[in-house]
């Protein structure tokens, strides 16, 4: 009897380690990763952008994907969201007479959409066989199809709802965004920022394209600035233009704990469909909770340990045999 | 040890109604599962990257596996506190959930994208231990095995191999100190699964508390579909029902249901989600289903009196086998929202696959009971 009572607080006591390792995680979960020193991104300035999709093709171009048809005579590539096939598009919102850019009454704004290449990517952390991994040098988030299981957790994970899923193929792969990293041992770079005729899509190192971000956000409305083109710190390729209505947020310095995406806007975040993020990645209390409980395998060890000592001490010998058993 | 009849094979004719009618469903998956492997997922399923995971993740393995703990809290009760008087119930649970879980490992394979690629997963090369569904996915193996171990002196003793069965029985114990400790690893594991999604989880099921929430449900869970099991059994075997031992243990039910209730409705009041309960959505009707599901039991079966009757014990055990299931499609379908214009509801082929996969779990537990002693012998 008294085993049976030892063996029940040690159960409780375990549950109650279980409870509170648990709830004392989101004061205590690690904190969100940082962005690697040289990490690489863009910077989108939804205020420069025409709503050219030059961006739109040349990522098709670059990534080698086909054409997708959401009308009736499939003339041309008309992708209405990112897909597996889409890896970027250009999205527009429109309000009331829309007689103004950047202007969130009466107005109209774009925004593009493609991966945000996070500082600390929920993919990466979900991805159980590391097909999703985050470069430590450039933080560029890249796919490998070869490892991939196919089970569609990243897809699930990202709040930005950036990796998709072929489901159309008996093959299929994940699409999504690598930063066109396949092109930069031709001296190439980003085909999104390289097509920009206005430079609302740019591409740099994301500690030089934040200043840049501060850079115009500190600007009066209307006043004139170079507005540099393609690649931050590359060929001068910079025109004469004039600042935007800002809104005084760079989406993406904080987000989700950082991403190397970076995005400025005249009108709400959330209205051009960028989802309200807290500041810590979701990664960091995933990985904190499943440590806790995993680290070193103590935990599982310990729990094991008290199992057996039941087991060895319950199971009599034969106590499961059909003949023998049931006469003591 | 108590003294209680021995297992024995049920006999009697295998073909009937029920048997055949899981046969037919069986059979219409033969098709399904030619269109799904030349012709993509989307050829026979309604996923969409909004919806990347659907009833074949999560009927199949979150809440099949679940269904399938009850040889788990059994094994508990009998084996780790000594609950000697339980021990029937423990080669019919475990039966249940040694085709529960084999055929939830196995599901899976239907609904991996890159299925060939599926080992990655447990080799350590590709291993992701952030990832908590390497977790979820080495454990569920290893207990498959632990479990095929756990149950095969059924077989051992039907062949006659009496010396191998012996043999056997002096490391039993470790293979039930594993069987007890690897579902409480995964079980809870599939809560933590959730955590990675962040806000795009509803916050009536977004908390930290999620494994010790999907642990404990799984536990009453395990001890429901023994009420279910056992009732359906006895009915459709024409044997007598149990009563002597399922009254008490629906007992035990109540105390880990009583458990779980106080740490749910804590949890929902400490983090401030309560209000969004009271929101007119359909987050909100669903919570309050599933939390009627989790209750009812106590209405149902409450009264000592009441626990024993057995149209109550089945009824409380469907119920909160209801309740578990809803706890599982709320936090992954019906509370998770990804952004823009996405809708899921399965097809008919997935439907149809998820019963034909029930549908071989029947057909194993009758041909099983029929044929090999798991059962107690009546009297």
């Amino acid at each position: 009897m008294t085993n049976r009572r030892d063996f029940l607080k040690g159960f409780l006591a375990g549950g109650t380690a279980l409870a509170t390792a648990t709830a004392a995680e989101p004061v205590c979960a690690r904190e969100s990763h940082e962005r690697p020193p040289e990490a690489l991104g863009l910077l989108y300035d939804a205020t420069l952008c025409v709503g050219c999709k030059a961006c739109v093709a040349a990522c098709k171009q670059a990534n080698d994907l086909p054409p997708e048809f959401n009308t009736v005579d499939h003339l041309w590539d008309t992708p209405l969201d990112t897909t597996a096939y889409t890896f970027n598009i250009i999205k527009m919102y429109r309000n009331g007479t829309m007689e103004a850019k950047d202007q969130e009454e009466n107005g109209y704004s774009f925004m593009k959409v493609s991966c945000m290449h996070c500082a600390d990517p929920s993919c990466v952390s979900a991805c159980p066989v590391q097909a999703m991994t985050k470069n430590p040098e450039t933080g560029v988030v890249g796919y490998d199809a070869d490892r991939c299981i196919g089970c569609r957790y990243c897809v699930a994970a990202c709040p930005f709802g950036i990796p998709k899923f072929q489901y159309d193929s008996p093959t299929g792969k994940i699409g999504k965004c690598e930063l066109c990293r396949h092109r930069t041992k031709d001296g190439h770079y980003s085909a999104c920022a390289e097509v920009c005729p206005t430079g609302a899509t740019l591409y740099g190192k994301t500690s030089d394209l934040l200043v840049e971000a501060k850079r115009r956000l500190a600007l009066k409305a209307g006043t004139p600035y170079k507005v540099p083109r393609g690649k931050l710190g590359g060929p001068d390729q910079s025109y004469e233009g004039v600042a935007g209505n800002y809104l005084q947020h760079v989406y993406g310095e904080t987000e989700y704990g950082g991403t190397q995406v970076l995005k400025l806007s005249g009108v709400n975040f959330q209205k051009v469909g960028m989802p309200d993020l807290p500041p810590h990645a979701a990664a960091a209390l995933s990985e904190t909770i499943q440590h806790t409980l995993y680290g070193n395998l103590v935990l599982p060890f310990a729990v094991l340990g008290a199992m057996t000592w039941a087991a060895k001490r319950n199971v009599a010998p034969g106590d499961d045999e059909t003949k023998e058993s049931d006469h003591g | 040890m108590a003294e209680h009849a021995l297992p024995a094979p049920v006999g009697g004719k295998f073909i009937n109604a029920v048997t055949l009618s899981c046969l037919v469903l069986i059979a219409v998956c033969v098709p399904i599962s030619f269109v799904r492997y030349f012709y993509g997922l989307a050829a026979v399923t309604n996923l969409n990257d909004g919806y990347p995971f659907g009833i074949w993740v999560v009927l199949d393995v979150v809440i099949g596996s679940a269904f399938a703990c009850g040889g788990f809290s059994v094994a508990m009760l009998v084996y780790i506190f000594n609950k000697g008087e339980y021990h029937p119930l423990v080669r019919p649970a475990l039966l249940g959930s040694l085709f529960g879980y084999t055929l939830a490992g196995a599901g899976v394979l239907y609904d991996l994208g890159r299925w060939w690629n599926f080992w990655h997963i447990f080799w350590p090369g590709y291993m992701n231990f952030n990832s908590v569904m390497v977790e979820v996915a080495v454990c569920i193996s290893l207990y498959i095995v632990v479990m095929w171990i756990e149950f095969s002196p059924t077989f051992l003793e039907a062949f006659g191999m009496a010396e191998r069965r012996r043999k056997l029985n002096k490391v039993m114990f470790a293979f039930i100190a594993l069987g007890t400790l690897l579902p409480m690893m995964h079980q809870s594991s599939l809560g933590s699964m959730l955590l990675v999604m962040g806000i795009q989880i509803h916050p009536l099921w977004n908390t930290a508390m999620l494994p010790l929430l999907y642990l404990l449900t799984a536990i009453t869970m395990g001890y429901a579909v023994v009420l279910f099991e056992s009732c359906l059994s006895a009915s459709s075997y024409r044997r007598k029902i149990e009563t002597h031992l399922l009254t008490p243990l629906a007992k035990i039910m109540l105390g880990f249901l009583a458990v779980y209730l106080a740490v749910r409705i804590v949890d929902l009041v400490l983090r401030g989600a309560l209000g969004s309960a009271f929101a007119l959505s359909l987050e909100a009707v669903m919570f309050w289903l599933e939390t009627a599901c989790f209750v009812l039991p106590f209405f149902l079966i409450g009264k000592e009196a009441k626990r024993r009757n057995p149209a109550n014990l089945f009824l409380a055990g469907i119920t909160l086998m209801l309740g578990g299931a809803l706890l599982r499609i709320n936090g992954y379908l019906i509370g998770y929202e990804t952004g823009g214009n996405f809708n899921y509801f399965p097809s008919i082929w997935e439907i149809i696959g998820t019963a034909a996969m029930f549908s071989i779990e029947v057909l194993g537990y009758i041909y099983i009971t029929r044929r090999f002693p798991v059962l107690p012998r009546e009297a």
